[in-house]
C-alpha cells in the first residue's frame, strides 16, 4: 500500500513561493513594524528600560540580559514579546489554507505532481521562516541598541542565554502558527478562522491565568500548600504563554533556579537547595535543565497541532 | 498495452453513506475528445477527481496513462493536465508568475520553463497580458490561462471540468477551438459539461451521466439511433401549393404533419433533408428553413421521456 515518490516533492518550491508572498505582503510589514516599534519604545531612553539599567550598571554581572527583563515603564520587553509574537503568528497563519480554497487554486496546485504533505508543510515552514527572520532582526536590533546605549559589549554567557531566548521565542511562535494553520484548514472562511484563533489566544493569555487556579482547586482540592501550588501550576501550563514565561524567566535570569521561585517568593518562602548560595547565578546548562520540560512542551504542542491539521487536511475534499 | 489513455472500471464513490458515483466504466483513446455530459450533481466532477487521484476510489479500478491514480498519483499528475471548474489563480501574481509557480512544481528546468510559458501563452492568445496581474482577467481569459498551463505541462491527457460554463458565446467558440487544437497535438481530452449543445460539436464520443451512472455512451449519431430508433424528425418551414403531399411522397418519409401555416413536421426513417429540400424547390415553393438533426439535448430529454413513460406503463 505504499504510495510512490517522496512526500516532500515540491516542498522547496512551495516554501519559496509562500515566503515571497509573506515578505511582500502589507500584512507582514504592518506586523513587523508593530513589533519593532513596541520593542524600541520599551527599551530606549528617556522612558525605556535602558535608562534604569544604566543607573544600576555596577551591580549586575548579567547586565545585558536585563535588556529583556527589566521594565522601564509598564512592561519588560520579554512580556511585550510574549504578547505580540502570537499576534504575528496568527496574522500570518489564519488564512494559509482556506485562502487557497477560496481562490480556487487548491485543486490546480494539487493536480501538479506533489502531495498535500508538501503544500501544508511548505506553508507552515515558510510562515515559521518569516517569523524567524523578523525575530532575528529584532533580536539583533535589541543587542545593537544595548551596545550603543550601555556602551559595553555583552559577555559570552549572556549571548548564549540571549540566543536560547531567541530560539524559544521562535518555538513559541510555532505553537500559535500551528494553531492558526489548524483553524485555517478547519474553517473555510478566513474571518471565522481569524476570530476563533484570536479568541483562543485572548482566552489563553488573559482569562486562563485568572480561571485556572479556581479550576485547579475544584478539580484537585488539597490542604497542602505545596500540592496546591503544583496543581495550579500544572493547570496554568496548559497555556503556551505560561510555558514561555517560565522559560524566559529562568533562561534570562541566572539567579532563578526554579520555575516556582517567584510563587514561593510571593508567599514569603525562599527556595534554597542544599549547599547553594542564595541568589548566586547558576550555570547556563543548569538553567536549561530547569526549563527543559517547558521547551519540549512548546515544541511538542507545535508538532501536535501541525499533525492534527495534517490529518484534517488529508481527509478534506479538494473541490470547493 | 492498449491504446486507451484512460480506463475506468466500475468506479464507485460514497460520501457519508450516499453513493454519488455508482459503477462508472468508460475508456478514452489517444487523441480522442470524450465528453462527460449531464446535469449538475450527476457525478461528473467526482469521477474526474478520482481519475486524478485527488479523491479516493471506494470501489473499482482506474488506469490513467497506464498508472493507478490511487497508488501512483504523482506519475498520473505528471502526465495529466487539469482545468478545474471555475479555475482560480493567485490574483496578486501576474499570469506568467502563476505559470512559473506551476512550472516549478512540475519540475521544469529554468530554460524549459520560460520557453514553454512563452509558447503556450502565445498559443492561447495571452502573450500581451503575460505580465498583468490575474486579478484584472475576465472569466474567458482565466480559462485560457488554465489551458495554457496544460499546454506548458505537455500533458498527454487534458481533463477539463466545465470549461465553457459562464463564458460568453464568443469566448466559448475561442475555447472550443483551442480544445480542438489539443486533439491535433495528439492530446486526449476528457471534458465535462452540463451544456450539452455547446460541447457536442467538439466531442468524438460522449457519455451521458444521470444520478451517478452513465446512461448512454457513444458517438452522437450512435446515441441518436439508440434513443430515437429509426425515427428522424425533420422540421420544414416552406410556402407553396400542395407541399404536404409532395413532402409525403419523398422516399423514406413515413408521415407528414402540418404544425403551422408554413410548418411541416416530417417523420422519416433516415436523414431526408436534401430530398425534402429538393421536393419543395421542385414544387415551386419557397423554402425558409430546414431543422438540424436532433441534438444531444433533444436526445437526452427524449431518453428520459421514454424512461418515465416506460416507468408509468410498468406502474400501471
Amino acid at each position: 500500500m505504499r504510495r510512490e515518490g517522496s512526500p516532500f516533492q515540491g516542498l522547496g518550491v512551495v516554501i519559496l513561493k509562500e515566503l515571497s508572498d509573506h515578505l511582500s505582503s502589507w500584512r507582514m510589514r504592518v506586523l513587523e513594524w508593530l513589533v519593532v516599534i513596541a520593542a524600541v519604545a520599551v527599551l530606549v531612553p528617556p522612558f525605556g528600560a535602558i535608562q534604569q539599567i544604566k543607573e544600576n550598571i555596577a551591580e549586575d554581572p548579567f547586565l545585558f540580559l536585563k535588556l529583556f527583563t527589566r521594565a522601564g515603564g509598564a512592561l519588560p520587553l520579554a512580556a511585550v514579546l510574549s504578547f505580540l509574537v502570537p499576534l504575528v503568528a496568527i496574522g500570518l497563519g489564519f488564512d494559509l489554507v482556506n485562502s487557497e480554497h477560496n481562490q480556487r487554486t487548491l485543486s490546480r496546485v494539487l493536480s501538479q505532481p506533489i502531495y498535500r504533505d508538501a503544500l501544508l508543510l511548505g506553508k507552515f515552514l515558510a510562515g515559521l521562516t518569516t517569523i524567524s527572520i523578523s525575530m532575528v532582526a529584532l533580536w539583533l536590533l535589541i543587542i545593537g541598541l544595548g551596545v550603543f546605549w550601555l556602551g559595553i559589549p555583552p559577555g559570552a554567557e549572556e549571548m548564549a542565554r540571549a540566543f536560547i531566548f531567541l530560539g524559544v521565542t521562535i518555538a513559541y511562535a510555532g505553537v500559535w502558527l500551528a494553531l492558526a494553520l489548524l483553524f485555517s484548514v478547519v474553517f473555510r472562511s478566513p474571518a471565522t478562522a481569524a476570530l476563533i484563533t484570536l479568541g483562543l489566544w485572548l482566552f489563553m493569555t488573559i482569562l486562563w491565568p485568572m480561571l485556572s487556579p479556581a479550576i485547579a482547586s475544584v478539580v484537585l482540592p488539597s490542604n497542602d500548600v505545596l500540592e496546591v501550588i503544583n496543581t495550579q501550576q500544572a493547570f496554568a501550563r496548559l497555556a503556551p504563554s505560561a510555558l514561555y514565561n517560565e522559560v524566559i524567566a529562568v533562561v534570562l535570569d541566572p539567579s532563578v533556579r526554579s520555575t516556582q521561585q517567584s510563587m514561593f517568593a510571593a508567599m514569603g518562602l525562599v527556595l534554597i537547595e542544599r549547599g547553594a548560595i542564595p541568589d548566586a547565578p547558576i550555570p547556563i546548562l543548569q538553567s536549561l535543565l530547569v526549563v527543559w520540560g517547558q521547551i519540549v512542551g512548546l515544541v511538542a504542542a507545535t508538532i501536535l497541532l501541525f499533525v492534527t491539521s495534517y490529518i484534517v487536511f488529508q481527509r478534506q475534499e479538494v473541490r470547493a | 498495452m492498449s491504446d486507451n489513455l484512460i480506463e475506468a472500471k466500475n468506479l464507485v464513490k460514497r460520501y457519508d453513506g450516499v453513493t454519488v458515483v455508482k459503477g462508472v466504466s468508460f475508456s478514452v483513446a489517444r487523441g480522442e475528445i470524450f465528453g462527460l455530459l449531464g446535469p449538475n450533481g450527476a457525478g461528473k466532477t467526482t469521477t474526474i477527481l478520482m481519475l486524478l487521484g485527488l479523491s479516493d476510489i471506494d470501489e473499482g479500478q482506474a488506469r490513467v496513462v497506464g498508472y493507478d491514480p490511487v497508488r501512483e498519483p504523482l506519475s498520473v499528475k505528471r502526465r495529466v493536465g487539469y482545468l478545474p471548474d471555475q479555475v482560480g489563480f493567485y490574483d496578486n501574481l501576474t499570469a506568467a508568475d502563476n505559470m512559473r509557480y506551476m512550472a516549478r512544481l512540475i519540475g521544469l528546468t529554468p530554460d524549459q520553463r520560460e520557453q514553454r510559458i512563452k509558447s503556450s501563452l502565445e498559443h492561447v492568445g495571452l502573450t500581451g497580458v503575460a505580465d498583468k496581474r490575474v486579478a484584472t482577467f475576465s472569466r474567458g481569459m482565466r480559462q485560457r490561462l488554465g489551458l495554457a498551463e496544460i499546454l506548458m505541462k505537455d500533458a498527454q491527457i487534458a481533463i477539463l471540468d466545465e470549461p465553457t460554463s459562464g463564458l460568453d458565446p464568443l469566448a466559448t467558440v475561442e475555447l472550443l477551438e483551442i480544445i480542438r487544437n489539443l486533439k491535433q497535438h495528439n492530446v486526449s481530452v476528457l471534458l465535462s459539461s452540463h451544456l450539452l449543445e455547446r460541447v457536442q460539436s467538439v466531442c468524438d464520443r460522449v457519455a451521458l451521466f444521470s444520478g451517478g451512472e452513465i446512461v448512454l455512451m457513444g458517438t452522437v449519431p450512435d446515441l441518436r439511433r439508440q434513443v430515437l430508433g429509426g425515427e428522424f424528425p425533420v422540421e420544414v418551414e416552406a410556402e407553396g401549393e400542395g407541399l404536404r403531399d409532395r413532402l409525403a411522397a419523398v422516399p423514406g418519409v413515413r408521415a407528414v404533419e402540418a404544425t403551422g401555416p408554413k410548418q411541416f413536421r416530417l417523420l422519416a426513417d433516415r436523414d431526408v433533408r436534401p430530398e425534402a429540400a429538393a421536393a419543395v424547390i421542385a414544387a415551386g415553393g419557397k423554402l425558409y428553413q430546414i431543422s438540424d438533426l436532433p441534438n444531444l439535448e433533444m436526445i437526452y430529454t427524449r431518453y428520459f421521456h421514454n424512461l418515465s413513460n416506460e416507468g408509468a406503463r410498468h406502474a400501471a
